[in-house]
């Protein structure tokens, strides 16, 4: 029994691909090792990651694999043997075996008596096959963006490589990636370390080894002493906390090796501008961390994770460094934000002529003028519903909403899109609606987001998309595959979950009706529409596909009516009068498409006498029909469902006893008719026969 | 080289913007590049001298740094932000191929300018490069020293179209960041740009260069006339494009002498290419160039600079 490291030495890798990276390199050695029968039963997996390093330890690798004995079968006994000697048919085998002949064994199987030999094979052992499988493995990691780095283009990697460390116990296992040799050394923290090679004794010291390198190998410790580090900065700061931001942890663990924390500190003259300016520039910009004070307001601080160790002069140095490039960019900021508002967004629409929206459409001018009229359409399905709001505010804010990329701080911070457009109606006293339903617009920027807060947010947001969409279909740039580079899918995804949260009572119908696209293209986009519908009831609300299928076949321009109808199937299909319901209705939807293939005639019920069991069907049907009626019309989709599990016991009898598919085409005709009007008439809520029986 | 006197300064004193400038092509002369002069015609980044743009085609081995004045006329602001120019200088240093320690050799380098990095925070910060409009781009990283972005370091894939083997590292230094940085400045005009040893009097960059940002802001943003920006713009692009015409049949033709080949005009071709970039960036500076037609431009130029590549390339291997 041994252990098994393996240590890619890298130039930084990129944060973003880390992580995936060193699952993936864990997952490669685990199924290499099983596959080759290396693992032991308690073996333990363990991998790690620095920007500068890939590794895996495997505690628990077998020195070799176990010897096998195979069982060989050659010609007939007979053959082989005349007289009790061998013939040259048993030599040849023999030889073949790799046995003496001497070794030969009689195997007698069905089909008679055979030369046998037994062949022991012996494993190949783990250095050996390690050296020879584990660089192919090494090559096969998925890499976002990948480079060539030496002469003749060998390979691709994410970064060149190195150096390489493979240790089984304190043996280096002779293999080779990327044109390095594996060693035993490994390299420690750039600066705390240096240049001096970190010689590993045995695969297991590498943690510990590396530990006294000023590199923490292991990223949940790294994650938990930069979260321990940043609370013990904000400390410093009485009632002071940190914004928390798991994505911006994950990125500064991936960017570190021996972290640690400064607290710095800005000119709180600076909180002046927005908030959201400034979290955006020490966020995204300087990958910051925001201080808040104990009502959850910025304070003027900041908080940088650094790849070093350093004494209290070198703080102050770094303190003082990031504070000063802080400083220039909320300057920077500042004198966009005073700049922009020498212009009005009012006076920006005119300059929309110069932006280009999309080559073959037009440009945002064009897109703006559209965008409105869709808003006011969208408006009246949703003013004759009795919903009030403001209409001006609507059409001021579609006129308004895409002024901002005329901006100089939205050309700086394109990410806060419709954010700045809404500060800057705000200041310029546009009003809470306007202002609110600009900054809104585009929300929910993911499934997770939360959607516009007003009516006249998510009127706005509706119109925007809905026109990109049916635009873009319109010039052939629905998506495919793959492949959607004007993202939208997410756009329409976004219309679903406004229409899924939000009480707007509109249909995919007013919604393509107020966007004006031609009949054809309709039919393209609303096909599109049906299926983000499908992606959000099955992947964001959670709803079986059986479920999903059911509802939307009865029925998918409604999205909230379409959340009702699965919320009560899904409670409804529980109860067995229920699932024999749905079976029969999957029997009532194959005779009818029996028949149609033998193109039977179907009748009505009333043409003949029919049987006692049929016409019961018959009379329970026309009873129940309007109390069935009355719930769907009250969306009581529950009871509406438990009233027709009732049908069940007559439904029940009426297969027992009937045969539908009657000789008698007249009989035929009436049975085929009856069962036709129970299934289109229970079919409205759902489509039954969708769900999976068991 | 530089002189003596000024390597002798003490440490404590931080450099001036040429102490700056001589430290690095010091320190990378020593190390066995060739120095060049900045190319004398206006290019936006010094990836487009042609040291770098054709000297990183074809197999030969080349080592070169060189500071560059680097012409961005949409980010003048009148002499008036402190942190952005009109025209800003780049130490440019090609190492083609790669040495295998070249993340090493450029952390040495910054201790050559009076960095201690023990005092101080450094990483290599994910950062891929492209071009479209000289058809190159590479991957590599910012480097951010406490949370300043220093050096673009590039490991060139492409460029001119043409795959590279081998490839290239392209260090990028920001000459002006890197200054305000040391002395600690926060406005680039007060940047120290030499002190006379005998008196100890102080030359700004503000001294030397205030003026031109200001002027050429005016120029670039106010004065320029579009009509003749676009009819230098074509007459450049149709002088380039006949050049590249007759490079095409030169090249094609089997049978065409070798010294023909050699003293084909290529490198004029590309000054040519150079020019159309330029007037590209005061017409877009000038507001004359709309969203729509950029990308046009931007492929008009691409054309030019594949075009010269791949005659450039022939060139060489004839």
């Amino acid at each position: 029994m041994a252990d098994f490291l393996l240590e890619i030495g890298l130039e930084e890798v990129p944060a973003r691909m880390i992580a995936g990276a060193e699952a993936e390199l864990g997952r490669r050695v685990n199924e290499l090792l099983t596959r080759e029968r290396l693992l032991s039963s308690g073996a333990k997996l363990t991998t790690y990651s620095t920007p500068r390093r890939l590794a895996v330890l495997v505690e628990g690798v077998l020195a070799s694999q176990a010897d096998t004995e195979e069982q060989l079968t050659g010609p007939s006994w007979k053959v082989a043997f005349k007289d009790g000697a061998p013939t040259a048919a048993a030599e040849a085998f023999a030889k073949k075996a790799g046995v003496a002949v001497a070794a030969l064994e009689k195997v007698t199987n069905a089909k008679g008596e055979y030369v046998g030999a037994k062949v022991k094979r012996h494993g190949r052992a783990a250095n050996e096959l390690l050296a020879a499988e584990l660089p192919k493995e090494v090559a096969g990691i998925y890499w976002a963006k990948n480079m060539y780095w030496r002469a003749g283009k060998p390979e691709r990697f994410v970064r060149p490589v190195r150096w390489v460390v493979a240790l089984l116990d304190a043996a280096v296992v002779p293999l080779e990636i990327a044109g390095i040799k594996a060693g035993n050394t490994s390299r420690g923290h750039r600066i705390l370390h240096g240049e001096v090679p970190v010689t590993l004794g045995k695969a297991t010291d590498y943690a510990e080894a590396l530990r006294k390198a000023f590199v923490v190998v292991d990223v949940a410790e790294r994650r938990w002493s930069i979260c321990k580090a940043l609370d013990a900065a904000t400390r410093t700061v009485p009632g002071a906390r940190w914004r928390e931001d798991d994505p911006l942890v994950e990125t500064v663990v991936h960017l570190t090796e021996w972290p640690s924390v400064v607290l710095g500190d800005f000119d709180p003259e600076y909180l002046a501008l927005p908030e959201e300016v400034l979290v955006t520039v020490m966020r995204d910009h300087q990958k910051y961390f925001a201080v808040e004070d104990a009502n959850g307001k910025l304070a003027p601080h900041f908080l940088a994770v650094l790849n070093t160790k350093v004494d209290d002069k070198g703080r102050e140095i770094i303190r003082h460094g990031n504070a000063r490039v802080l400083t220039a960019r909320f300057k920077d900021a500042r004198f966009f934000w005073d700049f922009d508002q020498k212009i009005s967004l009012v006076d920006r629409v005119e300059s929309l002529k110069n932006v280009t929206f999309q080559k073959e459409l037009g440009s945002y001018y064009w897109k703006t003028k559209e965008n409105r009229a869709v808003a006011h359409q969208l408006a009246s399905f949703v003013s004759a519903c009795g919903i009030v709001f403001d209409l001006d505010a609507l059409l001021k804010a579609a006129e308004l909403a895409k002024t901002d990329l005329t901006t100089e701080l939205v050309k700086e911070f394109t990410e806060l899109q419709g954010v700045i457009g809404g500060l800057y109606a705000e200041s310029q006293g546009l009003g809470e609606i306007v202002s609110k339903a600009i900054y809104d617009q585009y929300k929910p920027a993911s499934i997770e987001d939360s959607i516009p807060s007003t009516v006249v947010g998510q009127l706005l947001g509706i119109a925007d998309r809905i026109q990109t969409i049916t635009a873009m279909f319109e010039i052939g740039n629905a998506p495919t595959g793959s492949k959607d580079p004007f993202a939208l899918r997410r756009a329409a995804n976004s219309i679903v979950k406004i229409l899924a949260e939000s009480g707007l009572p509109l249909t995919w119908s007013n919604i393509l009706l107020s966007a004006g696209s031609n009949e054809a293209n309709n039919v393209q986009v609303s096909a599109f529409l049906a299926e983000r519908l499908n992606f959000y009831l099955k992947d964001v609300r959670g709803f079986a596909y059986d479920v999903v299928s059911a509802v939307l076949a009865a029925g998918a321009d409604d999205v909230r009516d379409a959340i009702a109808r699965a919320e009560a199937l899904t409670a409804a299909r529980e109860s067995d009068d229920f699932a024999a319901i749905s079976a029969a209705f999957k029997r009532i939807k194959n005779i009818l498409r029996q028949a149609e293939e033998k193109r039977f005639a179907v009748g009505l019920p009333k043409d003949v006498k029919l049987a006692p069991e049929a016409q019961m069907l018959a009379d329970a049907a026309t009873a129940l029909a309007p109390e069935v009626a009355k719930l769907r019309q009250q969306r009581a989709y529950g009871e509406a469902l438990a009233a027709i599990a009732t049908l069940r016991p007559v439904v029940d009898t009426f297969f027992d006893k009937v045969m539908v598919l009657d000789p008698d085409p007249a009989i035929r005709g009436a049975n085929l008719g009856l069962i036709k009007e129970v299934l289109l008439g229970f079919s409205d809520i759902a489509d039954f026969s969708e769900i999976v029986t068991g | 080289m530089p002189s003596s006197q000024v390597l002798s300064r003490p440490k404590t004193i931080p450099l001036t913007f040429q102490e700056l400038l001589f430290r690095l092509q010091g320190f990378w002369a020593e190390r066995g590049c060739v120095l060049q002069q900045p190319y004398d015609v206006e290019v936006g980044a010094g990836t487009m001298a042609p040291e770098t743009f054709l000297r990183v085609l074809g197999p030969k081995p080349y080592k070169v740094g060189y500071a560059q004045p680097s012409r961005r006329p949409a980010d003048g602001r009148y002499g008036e932000n402190p942190n952005r120019l009109f025209k800003h200088t780049q130490f440019q240093l090609i190492l083609k191929p790669p040495p295998v320690n070249v993340q090493e050799l450029y952390l040495q380098s910054l201790e050559a300018i009076g960095i201690d990095l023990s005092q101080h925070d450094l990483k290599f910060e994910e950062d891929n490069w492209e071009s479209p409009a000289i058809g190159a781009w590479g991957v590599g990283w910012q480097v951010m020293l406490d949370g300043l972005e220093i050096t673009q370091f590039t490991y060139f894939q492409q460029c001119g179209g043409l795959e590279l083997d081998p490839i290239c590292a392209e260090l990028t230094y920001g000459l002006e960041r890197i200054a305000a940085f040391l002395q600690d400045k926060d406005s680039i005009y007060e940047i120290v740009w030499a002190v006379d040893p005998e008196t100890g009097a102080a030359v700004t960059y503000g001294d030397v260069r205030l003026p031109e940002e200001l002027q050429f802001s005016v120029y670039n943003f106010e004065f320029a006339e579009v009509d003749k920006l676009w009819e230098h713009f074509r007459l450049y692009e149709a002088e380039a494009q006949t050049l590249l015409a007759q490079a095409g049949a030169l090249f094609a033709r089997e049978d065409a002498d070798v010294v023909e080949k050699r003293r084909f005009p290529l490198l004029a071709t590309y000054e040519l290419a150079l020019k159309c970039s330029h007037l590209f960036n005061l017409l877009d500076a000038r507001g004359a160039i709309s969203v729509t037609e950029r990308v046009g431009v931007i492929a008009r130029i691409r054309a030019l600079a594949v075009g010269v590549a791949k005659a450039y390339a022939l060139q060489q291997a004839s």
